[in-house]
């Protein structure tokens, strides 16, 4: 079964972040570049990458057949997605093992969420 | 050329796993063999002895790896490449089965179990199970090349389990068959057009385990069980996806030939070997695939299966099943009575099921506002997309 483990930022843990030495920012992406090979090793993940926040994003949309991208200006965030790990793992207990090991879980929590499945109990 | 290569490959693994130590290196080398000869034989024409050839090519790559895994024992494999003859007898089937115990060694984490079964017993490239699995190659490459460290680390050998782990080790391979088959029946339509079956993957390696344990209930009973649920596979999900509950299939579209022999394998079963879950599960599955239509199912004898059931293998699923047929048998309102016991388990409260099965007794007994808002509960905490579609359309319906 996937699960996927989000990671938010938001201004409680951007105000965490300020509190750290760059000795400890450097640890905290060190941890997850650990726990990604950890995770690629172990044979248990499908994918996992860290994400800009929205003023990097474009925004796309299809009208009358036409393509609009644009890129904002949009109002700040408070909470936005910073990242993610796609697992794909036997339980929800395996997959909440891992999200603990998720360096962002020692700040605020991250949220796992399991991906539709297609079993259906028909009986 | 590609079936009858997936068909020798564990022949090929399971002689060379007996004649050479280290089963990771011997996996390596089947692998190598049968690239080889998916480049020649094309070309050169399939050979007289296919396996004899393969087994040759396995035996000199596996030296070769040896050599260059550990150059100092170059006399250790002289010896073993003396004792290796050209063409090569088909093995015994006991080879098979003893290769099918070794990917499913409880050492091994259930994933890895899956894929390994469907790499070295399947005969199926690591591509093809990443594809069907909808993970990356490499977390597939990964979960295989684990396995084997894992299978090395614990120290287990190519040989049969002892008499007394037996039964533990031949349940622990019906749960490997069976998630298998799982895994490719819930698949949606739509994507099983690029995918290896998986359910017949399971079918058919779930056949050649009934081979080598003819007197086996229970592997009788899961293959049983497989055949009777793939058998109304057509009629479960419209084109688009949607899911199509039993009571309303169009039974026209189930298969006979699986039904019938289905069917005629269970009731040789439970009249010769002693009852088991998978065979209790495959005469449910069977009374519910003889039934010409809903009305006509014989809801007295599903519930005395389910009585049976949760004596062998009582789960919150089997409890929520018999009390359909409690509901089928006794009316609505023993249903509802018999859900109230249930639910008391925390498991099952939050479970989709529950709200379902709810929502289905309430509409029974004609509550059809409470009917619906259960539909709309059990839409909410689905983790089944096509199943959502179908609950949420109930609600509305129910209104």
């Amino acid at each position: 079964m996937k699960y996927l483990i989000l990671i938010h930022s938001n201004p409680d843990s951007r105000a965490r972040w300020e509190t750290l030495t760059d000795e400890q920012r450097m640890e905290f992406g060190r941890a997850h570049y650990a726990l990604h090979d950890a995770l690629l090793e172990s044979g248990d993940l499908v994918a996992s990458e860290g994400l800009p926040d929205p003023s990097a994003a474009t925004y796309v949309s299809v009208r009358d057949g036409r393509i609009v991208a644009t890129d904002g200006p949009f109002a700040e965030a408070k909470e936005y997605l910073a990242g993610f790990y796609l697992v794909d793992v036997a339980s929800l207990d395996e997959a909440v093992a891992i999200a603990a090991r998720v360096p962002d879980a020692g700040f605020g929590s991250v949220e796992v969420r399991p991906v539709f499945d297609r079993s259906v109990l028909e009986e | 050329m590609e079936d009858l290569l997936r068909e020798l490959a564990p022949q090929v693994l399971a002689v060379l796993a007996r004649r050479h130590d280290g089963f990771d290196l011997c996996e390596d080398a089947v692998q190598e063999a049968l690239v080889a000869a998916a480049g020649q034989w094309p070309v050169d024409g399939t050979p007289a002895n296919p396996t004899g050839w393969l087994i040759t090519v396995a035996s000199r790559r596996w030296i070769e790896f040896r050599r260059a895994d550990v150059a100092r024992r170059r006399r250790e494999d002289a010896v073993t490449a003396a004792r290796a003859p050209e063409g090569e007898a088909v093995p015994g089937t006991d080879d098979s089965l003893t290769l099918l115990f070794l990917c499913c060694h409880p050492a091994l984490k259930p994933l890895s179990q899956v894929a390994l079964t469907l790499r070295a017993v399947g005969g199926l490239t690591t591509s093809e199970i990443a594809r069907a699995l909808l993970v990356p190659d490499a977390t597939v490459a990964q979960r295989i090349s684990r396995a084997k460290q894992t299978i090395k680390a614990s120290g287990a050998h190519f040989e049969m389990p002892e008499p007394e782990d037996r039964a533990e080790r031949v349940a622990a391979v019906h749960r490997v068959l069976y998630l298998i088959f799982n895994e490719g029946y819930t698949a949606s339509s739509g994507a099983a057009l690029q995918r290896i079956d998986l359910s017949h993957e399971a079918i058919r390696l779930t056949r050649e385990l009934l081979e080598r344990l003819p007197a086996d209930g229970e592997s009788a009973g899961l293959l049983a069980l497989m055949l009777l649920t793939d058998a109304r596979r057509a009629a479960r999900t419209t084109p688009d996806g949607a899911v199509v509950p039993l009571p309303e299939q169009d039974r026209s579209r189930w298969d006979r030939a699986r039904i019938a022999e289905g069917t005629a394998l269970i009731e040789r079963t439970l009249a010769t070997a002693p009852i088991g879950a998978y065979q209790v599960q495959a005469a449910i599955a069977a009374v519910h695939d003889e039934a010409t239509s809903d009305a006509a199912t014989d809801w007295p004898q599903i519930l005395g299966l389910y009585d049976v059931l949760t004596v062998l293998a009582p789960s919150p699923i089997v409890a929520l099943n018999r009390v359909v047929a409690v509901a089928m048998v006794r009316g609505a309102a023993a249903g509802l009575h018999a859900l109230d016991g249930v639910t008391t388990d925390p498991t099952l409260a939050a479970h989709p099921r529950a709200a379902i099965v709810r929502a289905h007794l309430l509409e029974m007994a004609g509550d059809h506002e409470a009917a619906c808002e259960q539909f709309r509960l059990a839409a909410r905490i689905t983790r089944n997309l096509a199943e959502r579609r179908y609950l949420e359309s109930r609600a509305i319906a129910a209104q």
